[in-house]
């Protein structure tokens, strides 16, 4: 038996030595644009499909690096041109005209035309489109292509944001059968191989049209834990983290100087959503109370210690039309008691707030039910998981109040649409977004949306908790990758490993 | 035997049908609607119409578990709701990191508990004998992820001799990364495992140890290990064997956790995945897989019994 055991043990120091043999990192050292970076991320897709469901991880993966569109929304929130080498709107802001970017190809060899922007765009307005741009579009009228370099696009009715929302739909090649298991775009990086829930490569596209990649391609690794996801970074098998989930891992990092933190800027907003429509919440005096009986600030430090930005509003600093309201229904327990007893409410009341089971609203809804005993208000948190609060909160407004990420830019919008929701109905604010939409300047828009945000800030019509940060942490090695991550996008083409 | 195995196989085939039926009504009284999750914000109640006929989830249950229940048979397990991509061949994809995980950490497990299991057994007087039989017991209220994590604190991140987490791209095609790959994950459930399966085994062999015709043996002039050779062994095995059956069904899916904590493209991050989604297709064809595996190895684990020890056999045919 002795002699067994100590078998068994040798046989495993063996295997641990053998073991010792490997090495995760095989990049040549002197030829960085020969390098291949590994990214580590928790957003695998589901699909290569951006119209099919695909997610957030195929926006990552994707979008800019294997998909360009017309325009590109860029790391700092600018609306650029990409494949739209030039365009004109009519005077009357209805009819625009696209020249084409010449000599673009696809991966597969097919040279862009106009027919492909078409079928590209009625991919997204298709009927059976998942696409979350699919309505925005609806304001196009007809698609015309009079050659193979133009494409004119006709609407309904002016819409200012039109070209950035261009900037959201991929150009795909109409010729492609299978685009959730293939691709077929103009980007710098054709698809590699995808090994579900492993992994997702790219590789540098010789015949690409522009500059091409810094780098020979990129692998993204994806992760469910975020501990392991930590580990892949210190043990140098990944290059970079897209997006860190917790600050309690980051300590590893900021005090390391073979790794840099990056602390960006990111639009996703935690909001406590009242119902607008149903008592209390209907009181503009009963928000407000609400909203400055709890300490922001405190429970933005709570959760991610030094990271993420207090905000007053839905609009991120990223937004054109931002601008600093933190100074409305700011953190006042006395004024939110004087509120109260305006209200008829002196001795507070009861209500119950509908909780998504994940992180971080169980934490946040804890942190409310506090801080509002304070003021007499009485808090019953309801759990509950994503699915339900789609079907009870979203679909049915069977709810008083919950809590909720809100992840996109630009979409203080939503404020102006009575039926969504939170059934928030301010008929100057509806006005002032739909007038901002028809706006014929950007100056105009900014100006429109500034004032209908400063309405809804004072009239509390949400209590705006915090701005989640956007955390990419890296190799000191690598440089040129994205901190901001707008809209979920990860351009990889400029990265640089040396 | 053959009687034997014709109503055990009746007996397995009957519970195969019972499992799906269970897993097929237990899924359908979930809260929530596929539907919800194929669909962008703002859809209007038209298309979640549209989508719930497209998935069939309008039909009547009887209908649903029918269709279900004929393309199973012939090895269709329908479409991911979420990604529109074939279930089969998605599970297929992931069995060459759970099945190899599943059989080496067993069979790492079975070689440590045996000689270790015994030994606490057969040394019980000496100090040893419960010292061992002690680790055990801590063994097995230790949770594995924690082994995991504390694997490889020590073996990625100090001693970076193994890597933290991951499977190569090109899987085992790269053989000696798809080996490293695997060693930290095998250990951590095969440790796990084996602190059960330690006292069972001691359990069994002090069982044995105390029997009279072991004393028999011996008394007819054969040494303490030849009578537990020649008689103990097989007749310890029998209690454990049924320990081991069950053993492997539950380290089947219990990888879960250790996949997620080694980042492993295995079933298990797919079936968690799948349920966070309310992708009904991939829970089924997940839970069908296991379920048979299950079922398939207590199947085997009962053959082994009886070849093991025969006179169960006649106890039941009498």
């Amino acid at each position: 038996m002795k002699r067994l055991i100590s078998t068994l043990a040798a046989l495993a120091l063996a295997g641990t030595l053998a073991a010792c043999g490997g090495d995760a990192d095989g990049g040549s050292a002197g030829d960085s644009s020969a390098a291949t970076i590994q990214i580590g991320s928790v957003y695998e897709p589901q699909n290569l499909d951006n119209t099919a469901g695909g997610g957030q991880g195929v926006t990552e993966a994707l979008n800019g690096n294997v998909y360009e569109g017309l325009f590109t929304l860029t790391d700092t929130g600018a609306v650029e041109p990409l494949l739209a080498k030039e365009h004109k709107v009519s005077d009357d802001g209805l009819t625009y005209t696209f020249t084409l970017q010449p000599n673009v190809k696809f991966h597969s060899g097919k040279a862009l035309t106009s027919a492909d922007v078409k079928a590209s765009i009625e991919r997204v307005t298709a009927a059976n489109s998942k696409s979350a741009r699919k309505g925005n579009l609806e304001v196009i009228k007809e698609i015309a292509t009079p050659d193979d370099a133009t494409v004119v696009v006709t609407l309904k009715s002016r819409s200012i944001s039109f070209v950035y929302n261009l900037s959201y739909i991929w150009v795909v090649n109409a010729a492609a059968t299978d685009l959730t298991t293939t691709a077929d775009g103009t980007g710098p990086y054709r698809l590699g191989d995808w090994k579900r829930g492993s992994t997702l490569s790219l590789t540098r596209f010789d015949g690409y049209w522009g500059t091409p990649a810094k780098n020979a391609g990129v692998v993204f690794h994806y992760f469910t834990d975020a501990t392991a996801l930590n580990n892949a970074l210190l043990t140098n098998a990944v290059d970079i983290v897209t997006s860190e989930q917790s600050p309690d891992a980051l300590a590893q990092f900021t005090g390391n100087g073979n790794y840099k933190v990056n602390d960006g800027q990111s639009t996703t907003k935690l909001l406590l959503a009242f119902n607008d429509k149903v008592a209390p919440f209907d009181k503009v005096a009963v928000r407000q109370a609400v909203s400055q009986a709890i300490d922001d600030k405190k429970l933005l430090t709570s959760i991610w210690g030094e990271y993420g930005t207090p905000i007053g509003s839905m609009v991120p600093p990223s937004d054109p039309w931002y601008e600093d309201l933190t100074s409305v229904n700011a953190y006042n327990v006395e004024g939110a008691k004087k509120l109260l007893a305006d209200a008829g409410l002196p001795n507070g009341f009861t209500f119950t707030l509908d909780t998504p089971s994940y992180d971080p609203h169980p934490t946040a809804a804890t942190f409310i039910k506090s801080e509002l005993a304070k003021v007499g208000i009485t808090v019953n948190i309801n759990t509950i998981t994503a699915d339900e609060w789609y079907t009870k909160v979203y679909q049915k407004r069977d709810f008083a109040a919950t809590l909720q990420e809100h992840v996109n830019d630009r979409d203080v919008v939503w404020y102006g649409n009575p039926d969504f929701y939170w059934g928030y109905d301010n008929p100057k604010v509806t006005d002032l977004i739909n007038r901002a939409e028809q706006a014929t300047t950007t100056d105009e828009q900014t100006t429109l949306l500034k004032e209908a945000n400063k309405i809804i800030a004072t009239e509390a019509a949400s209590d705006w908790l915090y701005l989640y940060p956007q955390i990419v942490v890296a190799s000191s090695k690598v440089s040129g990758y994205p901190v901001n991550g707008l809209n979920a996008q990860f351009f990889a083409y400029g990265i640089v490993k040396n | 035997m053959i009687a034997y195995l014709l109503r055990r196989t009746a007996i397995l085939l009957g519970s195969l049908f019972l499992a799906a039926v269970v897993l097929f009504v237990l899924l359908r009284l979930l809260p929530g609607d596929p539907a919800n999750a194929l669909l962008p914000v703002g859809a209007t109640p038209e298309q979640i119409e549209a989508a719930r006929r497209e998935l069939g989830t309008d039909a009547p249950l009887l209908t649903q578990f029918l269709t279900w229940l004929g393309d199973v048979v012939t090895l269709d397990l329908g479409k991911s709701l979420i990604s529109t991509l074939p279930v089969g061949p998605e599970i297929a994809a992931r069995l060459p990191v759970t099945v190899p995980l599943t059989l080496a950490a067993f069979t790492l497990a079975v070689l440590i508990a045996v000689p270790v299991g015994a030994l606490a057994a057969i040394r019980a007087d000496r100090w040893y004998g419960p010292v061992l039989n002690a680790v055990a017991q801590l063994g097995i209220a230790v949770p594995a992820f924690w082994v995991g994590l504390l694997l490889i604190t020590v073996f990625a991140l100090r001693l970076g001799v193994l890597p933290a987490g991951g499977f190569p791209p090109d899987g085992w095609a790269d053989l000696p990364a798809a080996i490293e790959a695997l060693v930290l994950p095998v250990v951590t459930v095969a440790l796990v495992m084996s602190a059960s399966l330690i006292r069972y085994v001691r359990g069994a062999t002090l069982d044995v140890l105390g029997a009279d015709y072991l004393r028999t043996a011996r008394a007819l002039g054969a040494t303490g290990a030849q009578a537990m050779w020649r008689h103990g062994v097989r007749n310890a095995a029998v209690p454990v064997i049924a320990v081991l059956a069950m053993e492997l069904a539950t380290t089947f899916l219990g990888a879960v956790v250790v996949e997620s904590v080694f980042a492993l493209p295995g079933l298990g991050g797919m079936l968690v995945r799948g349920i966070s989604q309310h992708d009904y297709p991939v829970i089924q064809g997940i839970m069908l897989v296991s379920t048979a595996t299950v079922l398939v190895v207590g199947f085997l684990g009962d053959l082994a019994q009886r070849l093991v020890d025969p006179r169960l056999l006649h106890r039941e045919a009498s």
